[in-house]
């Protein structure tokens, strides 16, 4: 592949850009320039860092160090996760089902893809695993904490009816049925929403790199439909077991709704 | 014969308690002295301790829905999950010969949920609990907002079910209608249960 390297006096040409944003933000007393400065700082700073990083793994393409990274990657998504809900379950709770549910969804279909269809030398080779995980776990993050959410707001208002279903004799399943329902669907929308634009509305970034780095465009969009159905796959899969973890948590083996495991808004 | 023995929940002292079949007791109090709460524990809805037993079948040794459909609780304000009240019956065509005994046409099967006055859910709530015959009713203040007459009906119908055997735990404001169904009454105070005769 051949394709046109940045020196660092082409980037510092870019960020002019952010000085006239800056300078919108001063003339329009937006008091934005601050946040501006210092977002753009931390952009540069934890590309820098994870430029540093990806070059040793890919130096040593060792299995441990590669699953560590993989693992912080996942630990950081949960966090936004529990970030993204309004009512959450209490304790560790909230953390443990957004964080295992995208451990154990991405972590297959991660492999999946890795063993099956890519088959690099070796198979965990970082160069692949860790690019495929990271934009599996930034989808799977939207699906799974919509779903969540849904389910967490839902079932306050849907109280009364899962209540009655349960005195008159249904068990937990058949009363959190609509719900889970509602919730998964929730979950899945935005991926089956993103697949019907891809093409018309937004040429995917995954795509648009490859194409810059000098990749044909049919391979660059033979990746991309793997992505696609790989981020599919696992925002399903995560999304249907965060779902049902929350909800057998918010009932228990005497077939009660508890709400008190949820926090208060 | 429904025995209760050292049943405790929080907000709730224990209390004991024996409902044979046949009887029916009406439950007193003022709001938030722990009714609710009393027959939700009950029928396992919150966590409680202490022991329940319908005959030899103890609560503890059968899964809770199972239990639910022999115990049932009606709720105050009851919940609906379907678009018709059909949706809510286990058997909607069967279930429409429950209905006139309670004022409502037969009919009333395929409304909507929509059209439903607050008098008219709160007896097809119950005609959804009698269709699946439980052994003991809990029921939290079945006639409030009812008229006399439709009153009288629904007593009426849960009158011929304490005459099939039935058991009937109810809560009412009206002390004459915990005579006209009751000879006993439980009166709530504060989390405390005392029995009186009426």
């Amino acid at each position: 592949m051949n394709y046109i390297t940045l020196t660092y006096w082409d980037l510092v040409i870019a960020a002019l850009l952010i000085g006239v944003n800056a300078a919108l933000s001063i003339r329009l007393r937006l008091s934005l320039e601050r946040p501006l400065v210092i977002a753009a700082c931390r952009m540069v700073v934890q590309l820098l860092l994870l430029g540093l990083v990806l070059k040793v793994l890919f130096e040593t393409v060792s299995l441990p160090f590669t699953a560590a990274a993989a693992l912080v990657m996942v630990l950081f998504a949960g966090y936004e996760v529990m970030g993204r809900q309004e009512r959450r379950l209490k304790g560790w709770w909230s953390y443990g089902v957004g964080t295992g549910c995208m451990l154990f969804g991405g972590t297959i279909v991660t492999v999946f893809a890795l063993t099956t269809q890519l088959q690099p030398e070796p198979w965990f080779h970082p160069r692949y695993a860790l690019p495929l995980l990271g934009m599996i776990l930034g989808n799977m993050m939207t699906g799974i904490a919509l779903g969540l959410n849904t389910l967490a707001t839902n079932v306050g208002r849907e109280r009364a009816a899962i209540e009655t279903m349960l005195a008159l004799g249904y068990d937990r399943a058949e009363a959190f049925r609509p719900l889970i329902r509602e919730s998964v669907r929730n979950g899945l929308i935005p991926i089956i929403n993103s697949m019907s634009a891809t093409g018309l509305v937004s040429i995917p970034g995954m795509m648009t790199g490859q194409i810059l780095a000098g990749a044909d465009p049919w391979d660059a969009i033979k990746y991309q439909l793997l992505v696609m159905f790989l981020i599919a796959g696992a925002t399903g899969i995560g999304a249907g077991c965060a779902i049902y973890a929350m909800a057998s948590r918010l009932t228990d083996a005497r077939h009660r709704l508890r709400l008190d495991r949820l926090t208060v808004k | 014969m429904l025995r209760i023995r050292g049943l405790t929940r929080p907000g709730l002292e224990p209390f004991d308690f024996d409902l044979p079949p046949g009887e029916a007791v009406a439950m007193f109090g003022p709001s938030g002295a722990g009714k609710t709460l009393l027959l939700r524990a009950i029928a396992d809805l919150d966590p409680n301790d202490g022991a329940c037993a319908l005959g030899d079948a103890r609560r503890e040794d059968m899964p809770a829905p199972d239990w639910r459909r022999l115990v049932s609780y009606m709720a105050a304000e009851p919940g609906w999950w379907g678009d018709r009240v059909g949706d809510h019956f286990a058997d909607p065509d069967a279930g429409r010969k429950l209905l006139p005994p309670l004022k409502l046409p037969e009919d009333a099967m395929g409304w909507t949920l929509a059209r439903l006055s607050t008098g008219e859910k709160q007896r097809l709530a119950l005609a959804r609990v009698l269709e699946r015959a439980p052994r003991v009713m809990l029921l939290d203040e079945p006639t409030s907002g009812l008229d006399a007459d439709t009153t009288r009906a629904v007593e009426a119908v849960l009158r011929t079910r304490l005459d099939d055997g039935a058991a009937l735990l109810f809560v009412t404001h009206d002390i004459e209608q915990g005579k006209r169904l009751a000879r006993r009454a439980l009166f709530v105070d504060a989390g405390k249960v005392r029995e009186r005769s009426l």
